[in-house]
């Protein structure tokens, strides 16, 4: 355990946060906390069909409902009624057309929170039931319901690599893995606070992880030019990829300049369900092929996602877990070929890890397969295979950057295994099974897993990612004060302490403050994909050396600022093969679990995970390690107990109390080392961090569950079911079918449907 | 109906409509945010708050029942400007991330250690075992505590 | 009171109520709180019955009843601190959820519901009271005043299964209570029928095979299995979001057997 935290510290001390006070006194403001007077609620009628056509919606009696202030549907909207983060194809408000059950129909907007709920039941809407797809391999079938009018899929990605037919391989193994519907569930929820400007624009303050690109989205639906779109950052509790999208932003603005009075809206739990994207839900097909003494000379996936009714991040997602379906192995001959397809499912897209998560799972699983059939220790076939710097990828990308994989396995095995336990004589609470007094010591068996996994730092593909942060020295009593301007988002994981930390080592400053984030200034780009502390760090970095270069030719008249826009280095689309400079830069990550089965009741007890990530430069080991242990909690949920479970296109556990995040007795003690060579190319030559636990967690888990049963374990979450054997391992009828796209792109994109964000999404010209 | 409730040391005369939470009344009629909602449902302590000195999930206690009750909530923690140790012990230990779940979590934790000043470790998670929390994977709050207990022997 | 206002929803706990409330699937328009109602809270121990208010909290019957052990540990694994808080045996006893915590241990005790309204008091064996799910047969002007049994000095115990270790509806929970006087012994099975229930056959085997005169005789094994096929064979679940009828069959059997053979264990230890 690192020693504890120090106030006022630079670079690479475990800085106390710098918003820890107020959250620990409960005087944090978060979305939901916020008020205002003379404030209207809001409230959002959703379909509780997957699919159906809008026959009619009858307003008059929730107009009519004590309190309401307004009613609004799609025949209301003043502008583009569309939205999305890579294509507008998701509406405002639903059409003609619901396609997934939860999607929103109607909003209201009344004097109380309890009106306006009642209201929203007195909205009557009519459909017309439709038929529905919701299973991803039937989507893919010729026959199947239409999501959208071209067709249900969205993107094909095809990776070829080498040459797999002429591969020589002694041994093949073929396994199949299916990775279940994961929810974010951030603590905080939904919630933001809307209200209309003078000049007919709209302020809002909102939970969420970028603020340019909701402004993007809404200006166009509001009608508004976005210099009259303002956004500022409220507290946001937790997101991990469910707040990238839009969610009350816009309804609360759309009620804001109609009822003229500002609108509050704010989802609870169940709603919440509704109201956000999902992880997809995966089946991955993989086959491997290797040399007696354990090189693997092909891989061959087939990987398929269902991507629910609207686009969100899918493109990318399905891109990015095709470039890492292989596992992060040196591979000469590669097939990958990766399909999200639409279905009428809740819609899914960024989480945690963003499509890494679910091939990790599948190409682990089948790395302990190939083992377990060459007779060869796991972690001695992962060394044998391991990426490094001047790899070269399935996409025929080199990795130019650091890649420690075999110093972050060889660390990780040697992490000291946890002593064994007496099996009697326990408090019954650390027996699996918990609080429910189920054991007391029988059938107890112990099972150790590892697993690596890699995840890409920054956004890919060509995308043109930058972040702008100022910094600015005033003068004060007591010495001068920095001042940081950035618009971007700390959900939680401490970017503003680790941006202070930066200032204080460079510029010598103890006391740091920052302007609340909003589009007042230049986009700092999304809280997600592992970035910020490169992208706005990078930012604030190289504006206080701007500065001190600016200071250093004597003494200086404050205030003084400097803005810097700092961009990674150019990233390319994949050719007709797949190939190409996809990502900026790789950061891995090696788990160990050790679990504890009650092999008669099927109850897992996770008893210690060794956690070693290769960091490049860990900026504050406090908050690196929190990262590194929630992340690892996250993938531990997925292994053991998270899952939307549908029926017919319909979530049937909304809810805390039958959607289970792990609890305090479920998440063990974690140990956590960071491998630090340094990344060429970033500030402080440090990696993002905040997914890549959260990949390997998962397939350490299920592996250790494996050999404490002995039981094939293909699917995630692993159920009690499965570790007594009552169900039988996930099957398949075989590989889904390749269909017929031609090109890399997504779908909308080759038509030149709806454009949308893609401006957003073109490369920098070489 | 109208209630009076002692809240965080003073008397507070409440009128409430029969179903309201003690949370929605906290938050929305006494400006007390601290306490949050995140499930409504009593499963996740984010509304964690002492009622008559026990702690509660104030989204589970109707307001009405608040009537003559004393109410504690986190804003009653720290001393003024002086954090209470366990709030410290939060913030040296990187126990906070979020924040969402800390005021519930620093509740249940204020009042393990008033309960049991050296608790080992099965007897901290059993009692915090009515928090969730996504971001931290529980283990700086683990150390919190301990560290908390350490410091007040 | 009750019934004065028929439509005043009783409230003690809150934790079910409010938890409907909070999520629209009830609006009561007047509330009767229960939690005021002193005498609700007591229990109390004498000429061997047991009474426990309807209003004594889940905390308490940890805390204070401790030496019921099935009982405490029961309550030990209800919801969380913050529900064991306010959560009461009146409350389960009137939801009548199949998974309720306490109502397998109820049956094992060969409880009785107390029940009154202005005119009556009455007390109704346990299996005439729960009637299904989440009913039961509570008139629209009666109370849950409490449950009283015979107290049975003699081992067992409570356990309950989730899919995760803390704050978990039970997918399967079972209850198992010595009574040597009698020379019998109650198991009352969780979460797997529309109500609790006993399991008579599995009863009449472990009674029969049970040396009553000497408690250091131990139990063959083949007893404690059998007695768990047939605990499971009386089972009738299904399967919902939590957990499938298959599953919760062999959970039944585990724990069923456990259960015994922890019994037969404590009762050789006490001698």
């Amino acid at each position: 355990m690192t020693a504890g935290a120090t106030t006022g510290a630079g670079v690479g001390a475990g800085a106390r946060r710098i918003d820890g006070v107020p959250k620990v006194t409960g005087a944090y403001v978060y979305g939901s906390d916020l008020r205002t007077e003379n404030m209207l609620w809001g409230a959002t009628v959703r379909s509780p069909h997957p699919s159906a056509r809008i026959v009619g919606i009858d307003v008059s009696h929730a107009l009519g409902s004590p309190g309401v202030r307004a009613v609004l549907t799609a025949d209301d909207l003043p502008g583009r009624r569309t939205i999305g983060l890579e294509f507008c194809d998701q509406p405002v408000l639903a059409d003609d057309v619901v396609r997934y059950a939860g999607e929103p129909v109607a909003i209201v907007a009344a004097e109380t929170a309890a009106q306006a709920r009642v209201a929203a039941d007195a909205v009557e809407v009519e459909y017309e039931l439709l038929p529905a797809v919701v299973d991803m391999e039937e989507a893919l079938r010729g026959d199947s319901p239409h999501v959208h009018d071209f067709g249900n899929v969205l993107r094909h990605i095809h990776i070829v690599h080498g040459d797999l037919e002429t591969a020589r391989a002694d041994v093949w193994v073929d396994g199949y893995y299916e990775t279940a519907m994961q929810d974010q569930a951030a603590l905080g929820p939904e919630a933001g606070l809307a209200l209309p400007g003078h000049e007919g624009g709209v302020d809002i303050y909102a939970v969420t992880q970028w603020l340019h690109v909701d402004r993007q989205q809404m200006a166009p639906c509001l009608g508004l030019p976005e210099e009259h779109v303002r956004l500022t950052a409220a507290g946001v509790g937790g997101a991990f990829g469910s707040r990238e999208d839009l969610h009350m932003q816009l309804h609360a603005a759309l009620l804001a300049l109609r009822t003229r009075r500002p609108v509050k809206m704010t989802y609870g739990r169940e709603e919440s369900f509704h109201g956000h994207v999902h992880r997809h839900p995966s089946r991955i097909w993989i086959r491997y092929g290797a040399t007696h003494d354990g090189r693997i000379v092909a891989a061959d996936v087939r990987l398929l996602l269902d991507g629910g009714a609207y686009a969100s991040s899918s493109p990318a997602v399905v891109g990015n877990a095709s470039t890492f379906a292989a596992g992060p192995y040196e591979i000469p001959n590669v097939r990958i070929e990766g399909t999200v397809v639409y279905t009428n499912n809740p819609p899914c897209g960024a989480m945690r890890g963003f499509g890494a998560p679910q091939v990790c799972f599948a190409y682990e699983s089948a790395m302990d397969a190939l083992a377990d059939r060459l007779g060869l220790d796991p972690v001695e076939l992962r060394l044998r295979n391991a990426l490094r710097t001047g790899s070269v990828l399935p996409t025929g990308q080199v990795i130019t950057g650091t890649a420690p994989v075999r110093e972050v396995i060889e660390r990780c095995r040697a992490v000291p295994l946890p002593p064994a336990e007496d099996t009697v004589g326990r408090d019954p609470i650390s027996y699996p099974g918990g609080a429910g007094h189920v054991s007391r010591g029988e059938s107890l068996r112990r099972g150790v897993g590892f697993a690596v996994g890699f995840k890409n730092v920054a956004y890919s593909e060509g995308f043109d990612d930058a972040a702008e942060a100022t910094v600015t020295l005033r003068p004060a009593p007591n010495g001068p004060v920095a001042v940081v301007r950035t618009a971007a988002v700390d959900y939680g994981q401490g970017l503003y302490t680790v941006l202070a930390q930066i200032v204080r080592s460079e510029l010598g400053v103890e006391e740091v403050v920052f302007e609340p984030a909003s589009t007042e200034s230049g986009s700092a780009g999304s809280t997600s994909a592992s970035r910020q502390t490169t992208m706005t760090g990078g930012a604030v970095l190289a504006a206080c050396r701007e500065l001190k270069a600016a200071l250093d030719g004597g003494p200086a008249t404050l205030p003084i600022s400097r803005t810097h826009v700092f961009h990674h280095r150019p990233t390319t689309g994949f050719d007709a093969d797949g190939q190409g400079d996809i990502h900026v830069s790789f950061s891995f990550a090696a788990e160990r679990a050790v679990v504890e089965v009650d092999t008669e009741l099927g109850l897992a007890r996770v008893v210690e995970i060794a956690a070693v990530q290769d960091a490049g430069r860990v900026i504050n080991p406090l908050g690196a390690e929190g990262q590194v242990e929630g992340g690892t909690a996250m993938g531990l949920g997925l292994a053991l107990t998270e899952q939307v479970s549908l029926d017919g296109g319909v979530i049937r556990n909304p809810s805390f109390t039958d959607y289970l995040i792990p609890t305090i007795l479920d998440v063990p003690p974690i140990v956590t080392e960071f491998v630090e060579e340094p990344e060429p190319g970033a500030p402080y030559g440090l990696k993002g961090i905040g997914e890549v636990a959260t990949v390997a967690a998962t397939p350490a888990i299920v592996a250790a569950l494996r050999a404490a049963t002995g039981r094939t374990l293909n699917r995630v979450p692993v159920t009690p079911d499965d570790l007594v054997g009552i169900r039988p391992p996930a099957a398949t009828d075989g590989r889904a079918p390749v269909p017929a796209v031609s090109g890399q792109e997504a779908i909308p994109e080759a038509l030149g449907l709806g454009l949308g964000q893609q401006q957003l999404m073109k490369a920098r010209e070489p | 109906m109208i209630i009076h409730a002692n809240v965080n040391g003073s008397i507070q005369e409440l009128d409430v409509p029969p179903a309201a939470s003690l949370l929605a009344i906290l938050r929305d009629s006494l400006g007390l945010t601290g306490a949050k909602n995140a499930c409504e449902q009593g499963e996740c302590g984010a509304c964690t708050v002492w009622l008559d000195g026990a702690p509660v999930c104030s989204c589970l206690v109707a307001a009405v029942q608040a009537d003559g009750a004393a109410v504690r909530t986190v804003e009653s923690v720290a001393g003024g400007d002086v954090l209470h140790p366990v709030q410290e012990a939060f913030l040296d230990s990187g126990a906070v991330q979020c924040g969402f779940c800390t005021p519930g979590l620093v509740v249940a934790a204020v009042d393990l250690l008033e309960h049991d000043p050296n608790p080992d470790e099965e007897t901290i998670r059993e009692g915090l075992a009515g928090n969730l929390c996504r971001c931290t994977g529980y283990r700086k709050v683990v150390d919190a505590v301990r560290l908390a207990s350490e410091r007040s022997s | 009171m009750r019934a004065a206002y028929p439509d005043a929803v009783p409230l003690a706990g809150g934790t079910d109520l409010m938890a409907d409330v909070n999520f629209g699937r009830r609006r009561p328009a007047a509330v009767l709180d229960l939690s005021r109602v002193r005498e609700l809270r007591d229990w109390h121990s004498d000429d061997g019955t047991v009474f426990v208010g309807a209003g004594v909290t889940f905390a308490r019957i940890a805390r204070e009843l401790a030496a019921l052990r099935p009982l405490a540990e029961a309550a030990r694994s209800v919801g969380s601190p913050q529900i064991r808080n306010r959560a009461t045996l009146g409350g389960n006893v009137a939801t009548a959820s199949p998974a309720g915590d306490s109502i397998p241990v109820l049956a094992a005790y060969d409880a009785e519901i107390v029940l009154a309204s202005v005119t009556h008091h009455r007390n109704v064996p346990w299996h005439a009271f729960f009637l299904g799910p989440k009913r039961t047969a509570l008139e629209p002007d009666e109370l849950v005043v409490g449950a009283e049994w015979r107290l049975v000095d003699a081992p067992g115990s409570f356990a309950k299964v989730g899919t995760r270790n803390a704050m978990v509806i039970a997918v399967a929970g079972v209850c198992l209570q010595l009574h040597p006087s009698e020379r019998s012994l109650r198991l009352a099975l969780g979460s797997v029928a529309p109500t609790v229930i006993r399991a008579h056959d599995a009863e009449a085997l472990a009674a029969a095979a049970i040396d009553w005169n000497d408690a250091e005789r131990p139990l063959p094994p083949v007893i404690g299995r059998e007695f768990g096929r047939l605990a499971s064979l009386g089972a009738q679940p299904i399967d919902d979001v939590r957990g499938t009828a298959a599953y919760r069959r062999r959970a039944v059997e585990v724990l069923a057997r456990r259960a015994l053979e922890w019994a037969v264990a404590d009762r050789r230890a006490a001698a």
